[in-house]
């Protein structure tokens, strides 16, 4: 009895944890789907109703502006993070001398909320008090940079209010990386004569894949998950012109009534997250096989 | 000694008991007047409520517009414990009673002879089928256009009485360098002008065609197109700062003489007196160009809940909402109108009067209509379409046709 108590340990222990996040996690996840076939408005209901909530969804002119924001934005930010978290993890590697307070200057970002990042880069980017009306003090009075109040543009500002505050994050990630490298296959390269540049291209670089795998998925998840961002910079845009799935959800469930459309919403956005995620664990549990 | 603690023993147990058997007026109140005016005003029940012998439980929310409270209320029902009263306001209320949510006050608001003293379209939002389920507190008016009285006489303007002669007050004063329209960039203020524009185009029918009933036809007409070209010209009208800005920030600007005009509900009026100025001196209100009255009428629904004293509560703060003294002394502070008709105005100042007259005028001329932008005449998911559309069209280069057309798509979307 008591062998079989030792041998099992490990799952009891992890019982009660497992079971609260298949209820909580698995479970509201069915939840929402289910609700999400309904009719539901102010509170939710449970009698089926097909598919009209996702037929009402991309009939709706602020979910597509939505989820062509949320591409533009996922796109630019994963891919700008990554390349300046590298660059400055590259450049932070070259064993300079200050490289601690610096290291901290570029990391700070992260430590601060994203609604204190969105308030101070909406009092930046404002063009009566911000960016624009400093350098027309200075002179230059044909200088203009209105994108917070353009429609088309006011998704960049988001892009640049959020690579501020993450690549901070993906540098220190990369350096992590560039540390744990082997020195010798450097010194070996270097020997042969092969330019800087070309090792870091072709041995460096690679060698890090795993780590911009990593990256990749938390910088995804967070533009995924962007909302306080957007509602502390823009509050939506103008009009509604940086509306992004989040903030469409939490209108729809907490402001306007209608617990079908945020359902459905959350269903599409979790079917994204499934887009990515998936395939990056299909290849991790083949990878084990091997 | 064992005397003693039997003596004590017995004596709390009687006590208990008394208090039990007593059943006095409890309720507990959720509303969002968490800011300094409305806090006071809210302050103003609680007191009446006590001294009938009463007891109030706050539950204040904070939040703008009271999103943060009905999250608060949705999980409080749910759970099988509704607030015994909650601060709601138009379709809200018929959309919570066909959840089964509310209960039925018919008993005070006979006994208080409440149709007597309403007008029939408020009355209207307060009975669920039939029976009375909400009590009234006040009536805002949307439709008011406020101006800075010396910018206005050093240009020889007068309150525009149609769209037209806003338009060339409004061109006179960019020439001078004066931003003719104060306005703050967020979604409910752009809807705000909005209705007044399309009430004072289109007319009171026109305004309940579109926004009550929800006619596609109205919806896609050429009045419909002239209330967005209008929209559009008064875009050129407002300075380049305007987005996101409070709407009490833009009645600062007018305040202070940088803007001529400000289209806002009548708590713009509470700002201009809590500065010092004064009506027709230093400030002017006027309804805006149209005839009509667009309402927004507060009010605190009376939920069902379980227990005599819960329901004597209920009872209590139904017949106090509506009663004499808290609609003057709530009214006085928070600078709308009370919603009863036959309370004395002596005390309140000349835009006070000139709303009550407009609201009886209206009233008997069937133009007293119910705001959409403030929640008063759609449900939420509708007037949420309509107000995309509106703040869309006035924040980009969107064709006056364009937004038409996806003003009636919306809405036929949201349904």
């Amino acid at each position: 009895m008591i062998t079989w108590f030792e041998k099992h340990m490990p799952k009891i222990v992890l019982a009660p944890s497992f079971l609260i996040a298949v209820i909580f996690v698995y479970g509201f996840i069915g939840w929402t789907a289910w609700v999400s076939l309904t009719r539901s408005r102010l509170l939710p209901r449970y009698d089926l109703h097909g598919f009209i909530q996702y037929e009402r969804l991309f009939d709706s002119a602020r979910w597509d502006t939505a989820l062509n924001n949320l591409y533009i934005f996922g796109f630019l930010f994963i891919v700008i993070s990554t390349l300046l978290g590298l660059i400055l993890a590259i450049l932070l590697d070259q064993k300079i001398r200050t490289e601690g307070v610096i290291r901290t200057i570029y990391l700070y970002p992260m430590a601060l909320s994203l609604i204190v990042t969105g308030t101070a880069w909406k009092w930046i980017l404002n063009p009566g008090l911000g960016l624009e009306a400093t350098v027309r003090g200075f002179g230059w009075t044909d200088f203009s940079f209105d994108w917070l109040v353009n429609p088309d543009k006011a998704i960049y500002t988001v892009v640049i209010a959020s690579v501020w505050q993450a690549s901070g994050f993906v540098m220190a990630l990369f350096l992590a990386g560039l540390r744990s490298i082997d020195q010798e296959v450097i010194k070996a390269a270097q020997i042969d004569g092969i330019p800087t540049w070309r090792i870091y291209t072709s041995i460096i670089i690679p060698s890090m894949a795993s780590i911009f795998l990593s990256a990749f998925i938390v910088l995804a998840h967070l533009a995924i998950k962007s909302f306080d961002l957007v509602i502390a910079l823009t509050g939506g845009g103008p009009g509604f012109a940086t509306d992004l799935p989040a903030t469409y959800m939490y209108t729809m469930a907490f402001s306007r009534g209608d617990l079908g459309q945020a359902a459905s919403s959350a269903m599409v956005m979790m079917m994204i997250i499934f887009a990515i995620v998936v395939p990056y664990l299909y290849s991790e549990l083949r990878a084990k096989h091997d | 000694m064992k005397s003693k603690f039997l003596f004590a023993a017995s004596a709390a147990l009687t006590l208990s008991f008394a208090g039990i058997a007593k059943a006095e007026p409890q309720a507990e109140v959720l509303h969002w007047w968490t800011s300094g005016g409305e806090a006071k005003s809210v302050a103003v029940l609680q007191q009446e409520f006590a001294s009938r012998g009463g007891t109030w439980t706050d539950m204040p929310v904070a939040g703008g517009g009271g999103d943060a409270a009905m999250t608060a209320l949705r999980a409080r029902v749910l759970s099988g414990n509704a607030p015994t009263a909650v601060q709601l306001k138009g379709p809200a209320i018929q959309e919570w009673y066909e959840e089964g949510a509310l209960s039925d006050i018919s008993s005070v608001a006979e006994k208080n002879g409440w149709a007597d003293v309403l007008p029939a379209s408020i009355a209207g939002h307060m009975k669920c089928e039939g029976k009375w389920c909400a009590a009234p507190v006040n009536v805002h008016r949307i439709d008011w256009i406020w101006a800075n009285a010396s910018v206005l006489a050093d240009n020889g303007i007068a309150m525009p009485t149609s769209w037209d002669e806003f338009n060339a007050a409004a061109d006179k004063l960019m020439a001078k360098g004066i931003t003719p329209l104060a306005h703050g960039g967020q979604a409910w203020q752009d809807a705000t002008v909005f209705e007044a524009v399309a009430l004072g185009i289109g007319g009171p029918e026109f305004f309940h065609k579109a926004f009550v009933e929800l006619d596609q036809a109205t919806l896609k007409s050429d009045t419909m197109v002239k209330v967005f070209d209008q929209m559009r010209k008064l875009r050129g009208y407002v300075d380049s700062n305007f987005s996101g800005r409070d709407w009490n920030l833009a009645t600062a600007m007018v305040m202070n003489g940088e803007a001529a005009f400000q289209i806002m509900g009548d708590w713009a009026k509470g700002e201009f007196l809590a500065a010092g100025k004064r009506p027709g001196i230093d400030f002017l209100c006027a309804s805006t160009p149209g005839e009509g009255f667009l309402y927004n009428v507060d009010s605190f629904a009376m939920f069902d809940v379980k227990g005599d004293d819960k329901q004597a509560g209920q009872m209590l703060l139904a017949e106090l909402i509506v009663g004499q003294n808290f609609q003057k002394v709530f009214n006085m502070n928070k600078g709308s109108i009370p919603a009863r008709v036959d309370v004395a105005l002596d005390d309140f100042d000349t835009c006070a009067h000139i709303s009550a007259q407009d609201m009886a005028t209206s009233n008997a001329g069937g133009s007293l209509l119910p705001s959409y932008a403030h929640g008063m005449a759609l449900r939420g998911a509708q007037s949420g379409a309509i107000t995309d559309v509106v703040t869309a069209h006035f924040n980009s280069d969107m064709s006056s046709s364009e937004a038409v057309n996806m003003l009636a798509k919306s809405i036929a979307n949201s349904l």
